[in-house]
């Protein structure tokens, strides 16, 4: 075994396993789009770009804090939770429940930064059980999976929480020059991620801890330090996803914002190309791993497929997806 | 002797990708004997273990067990046909009960229920055999290592095993629970188990085996008995040198001047943790090489994880520039100026799914980045300047690190750290693995970077590496730096002397 053998074996031989690997969830997407634009009528429309966007955006914010958590190769199952404790405390706060604030922008300001912020400890919380216990991130997020959602229950007593406060649920139904605030928030979120994985320390620390903890350890990246900040930030999206959700609704119902979130998350970033084993992550990817799922679950839709049957095709997808990555990475 | 056998394994070859593992590898092993298997690292006796379990299929040779010869394809059916192994990394099942743990797989059945009574006796009654008197109903992760140990030997004897391979028994025991487990040896032979002794501790050997085998590079060089052996001759036997052999120049370093060295950088004194470093002590100067020469398992890689603070010093003292050294985490030994280049490169060392380039800024990145962002063209740059000097055979620093061959690799990981401007470097097994050309080169950037005043601590399997490389070579043995020699008195007989014996009397002699 040369070096000259080994770099010819990689010169650019075509391999479609790597290509699919690579570009396989955007070639669906685009396909799925030329579908849509031929079979279903009214496609071709802002309202029905708009109506997918805006089903996609919480779980695109959330994937995105996912896919920082899958690349340094753990996984936060406690993001749907804790949208339901930011989605109940932010009503909480500019309702006056808690201290009566005059000034509505102030209370809907203390609402969304408190909020948001109490999600943000509780990902701390997680990362904390992680580095600090070396408990595996699956069961330390389970920990706040099961509690979360107990905790926001309690601290509404189970009731549903109804407002009509426009100057906050401007993030869930305001526009800007005829785009939703939601979508918005999304696009931005989504390129202060891919630039800050693509560019930053702190990004290339959490691909290496993900490629090879030992490595990354024994060459001073602090992993416990990066690991923490890294379930903080999946936090702190699920907390700005909560709330957004509720803006959208009127109302904040403990048991059901953010159910079943966290799975939605790790199939958008699984079907967008990040590794689930760390060590690979896109956070475009995640964004278009999301919006295929949307559009086929809205094909199937408005071709008259039942919804109970999009769930079965949406599984498919994912295994797929999954199937293609190893493929490419078997190949490689 | 040949109807006494028990085993015999003859002209076996095992290749893995084309690449020879074992050639000709013969083995025997005779009722009731205890047979020692020894060699270096990568010399085939993990092979030849599981090529006779099954674990691995063999491309050609004859195995004859007992009188018949014996064709197994997995580690249970050897088991079951009464070889038994016992590996390192006890694998018993902790949360599990002792009873469990030593009939699970043979579990007894009355009216179709599992029979606990008898199964708590028979459990019992193999452990008493041992002098063990413990409640078998509790969960094995409740007992010590030696008792854990001890199950694994009685799972093993409860399957009727002739034959019990241990490898590296002793590695976690503590010095009374290794004799606890030499009676227990005594005692398998007396009933006529025999018994193949994987270690690297030459005093045990003699302490427990009839005889012993000894390979190197895939091939059985030598069997012998251990009444008729010295331990010098194990030693050479091992590393493949006659003592008497003239020295040659074997490899690309070159006489050093001496003036290029300074003053003392590190210095560190009494180191111990655990069973595995017990009382190390040595230093290195600005601009030296020091050697670490040693068996496997003489503590080596052990002391240069204490140095770079992976592991905690449970006892002893350093100091790095004339202060205190106390490092708790490798950050802090980065901070203070050190490098190491571990010896097991693919998990320890690269990221493999990322490129040459981030690779080797993984450790400089920090320093190089503006309030965290990356300044990727001063990255490059530095990246360019170490692929032209380090010679780093890739399409370009965008090249995924996992393509480059191994010692590509090792260049890519030298750079990581020459890339922080380091003053002391740790090296462990510099060129193991990589091919003769990669080889030399490594080793004559070793000799420059120590002319320009790198401390470099030199840790080598391979003889004429630290005999040509070093400026001092420190030998350590069990856990203890039984010797230091400098350039003039390092010569093989001596250090396979203080490889060998330790403290003993020819040694003292060596080192005047």
């Amino acid at each position: 075994m040369t070096d000259t053998s080994q770099t010819a074996h990689t010169g650019k031989r075509f391999d479609p396993f790597d290509f699919l690997a690579r570009y396989g969830t955007l070639i669906a997407l685009v396909l799925l789009i030329l579908f849509n634009l031929a079979f279903t009528r009214n496609f071709a429309t802002i309202q029905t770009l708009n109506v997918n966007l805006t089903q996609v955006c919480t779980i695109v914010i959330v994937a995105v804090g996912m896919t920082l958590v899958i690349a340094t190769g753990g996984i936060d199952l406690s993001v749907g939770s804790l949208m339901a404790i930011s989605g109940a405390l932010a009503p909480m706060i500019f309702l006056g429940k808690i201290i009566p604030i005059d000034n509505v922008y102030l209370a809907v300001a203390a609402a969304m930064v408190v909020s948001i912020a109490v999600a943000g400890l509780f990902g701390l919380f997680n990362g904390w059980l992680i580095s600090a216990f070396r408990i595996q991130p699956i069961v330390a997020t389970l920990v706040l999976f099961i509690a979360g959602r107990g905790i926001a229950q309690v601290m509404t007593n189970g009731n549903l929480q109804t407002f009509r406060v426009p100057q906050f649920q401007f993030i869930g139904l305001g526009r800007v020059l005829g785009i939703p605030v939601q979508v918005i928030l999304m696009a931005l979120i989504v390129l202060a991620a891919a630039w800050m994985l693509k560019r930053t320390v702190f990004g290339r620390q959490i691909i290496a801890i993900g490629g090879n903890e030992r490595a990354a350890e024994l060459s001073g990246i602090a992993v416990a330090k990066v690991k923490l900040l890294v379930y903080a930030i999946s936090g702190l999206c699920a907390g700005l996803a909560g709330l957004v959700v509720i803006a959208i609704n009127s109302s904040s119902d403990a048991n059901l914002v953010g159910l079943g979130m966290e799975l939605d998350a790790i199939a958008a970033v699984a079907v967008g190309g990040t590794l689930l084993s760390g060590g690979k992550a896109t956070i475009i990817g995640t964004l278009i791993g999301a919006m295929t799922i949307q559009l086929v679950r809205y094909t199937l839709l408005a071709n008259g497929v039942p919804d109970a049957a999009a769930l079965v095709v949406k599984a498919a997808i994912i295994i797929l997806a999954v199937w293609i990555q190893q493929q490419g990475r078997a190949h490689a | 002797m040949d109807t006494d056998n028990l085993l015999s394994m003859t002209g076996i070859d095992k290749r893995f990708a084309g690449i020879p593992a074992l050639s000709a590898a013969a083995f025997t092993v005779a009722r009731g004997e205890v047979h020692a298997l020894i060699g270096q690292n990568g010399a085939g006796k993990s092979t030849l273990i599981k090529v006779l379990t099954g674990y691995h299929k063999r491309d050609t040779g004859d195995v004859t067990f007992d009188g018949k010869p014996f064709e197994v394809s997995s580690p249970q059916q050897a088991q079951a046909n009464g070889i038994s192994t016992i590996y390192q990394e006890i694998n018993l099942v902790p949360y599990r009960s002792l009873t469990e743990n030593i009939c699970l797989g043979r579990e007894k059945r009355r009216f179709g229920l599992l029979d606990w009574a008898s199964m708590h006796r028979e459990a019992e009654g193999l452990l008493q055999r041992f002098n063990i008197r413990v409640d078998v109903r509790r969960p094995l992760m409740e007992f010590n290592t030696a008792t854990q140990q001890m199950v694994a030997i009685a799972r093993a004897i409860g399957f009727s095993a002739k034959l019990v391979i241990m490898d590296e028994p002793t590695s976690s025991l503590d010095e009374r629970e290794v004799g606890v487990l030499f009676n227990v040896i005594r005692q398998l032979k007396q009933e006529g188990v025999s018994v193949v002794f994987v270690s690297h501790k030459l005093d045990e050997l003699y302490a427990v085996c009839d005889r012993v085998t000894i390979m190197r590079d895939g091939k059985t060089v030598k069997t012998a008995r251990m009444d008729k052996i010295e331990k010098i001759d194990l030693v050479s036997s091992m590393l493949g040198r006659s003592i008497e052999k003239a020295e040659g120049h074997a490899t690309a370093f070159t006489a050093r001047d001496e003036k290029n060295i300074g003053k003392i950088l590190l210095s560190a004194d009494n180191l111990a943790v655990g069973q595995i470093v017990q009382d190390v002590s040595f230093n290195i100067r600005s601009g030296e090489i020091a050697g670490f020469a040693g068996l496997l398992g003489a503590g080596r890689t052990e002391t240069a994880r204490l140095v770079f603070g992976i592991d905690r010093l449970k006892a002893g003292a350093m100091t790095y520039g004339g202060k205190t050294f106390e490092p708790r985490r490798p950050s802090d030994a980065i901070a203070a100026g050190l490098g190491f280049c571990t010896e097991d490169r693919k998990s320890e060392g690269i990221v493999p799914d990322m490129s040459v380039a981030e690779n080797m800024m993984l450790a400089l990145m920090p320093k190089l980045a503006k309030s965290g962002v990356i300044d990727e063209k001063a990255q490059r740059e530095i990246v360019e300047h170490f692929i032209r000097k380090l010679g780093i055979k890739c399409s370009g620093p965008d090249q995924k690190v996992r393509e480059l061959s191994g010692g590509n690799q090792q260049k890519v990981l030298l750079g990581r750290w020459l890339a922080m401007n380091p003053r002391l470097l740790i090296l462990d097994e510099p060129t193991r693995g990589i091919d003769v050309g990669a080889k030399g080169e490594i080793q004559s950037l070793i000799k420059s970077l120590a002319d320009q005043g790198l401390a470099v601590l030199m840790i080598s399997s391979e003889l004429e590496e630290v005999i040509e490389g070093a400026d001092r070579v420190f030998v350590l043995r069990d856990g203890i730096s039984v010797a230091e020699f400098d350039r003039a008195a390092a010569t093989e007989d001596a250090l396979m002397g203080a490889m060998a014996h330790g403290n003993a009397p020819v040694v003292e002699e060596a080192q005047i």
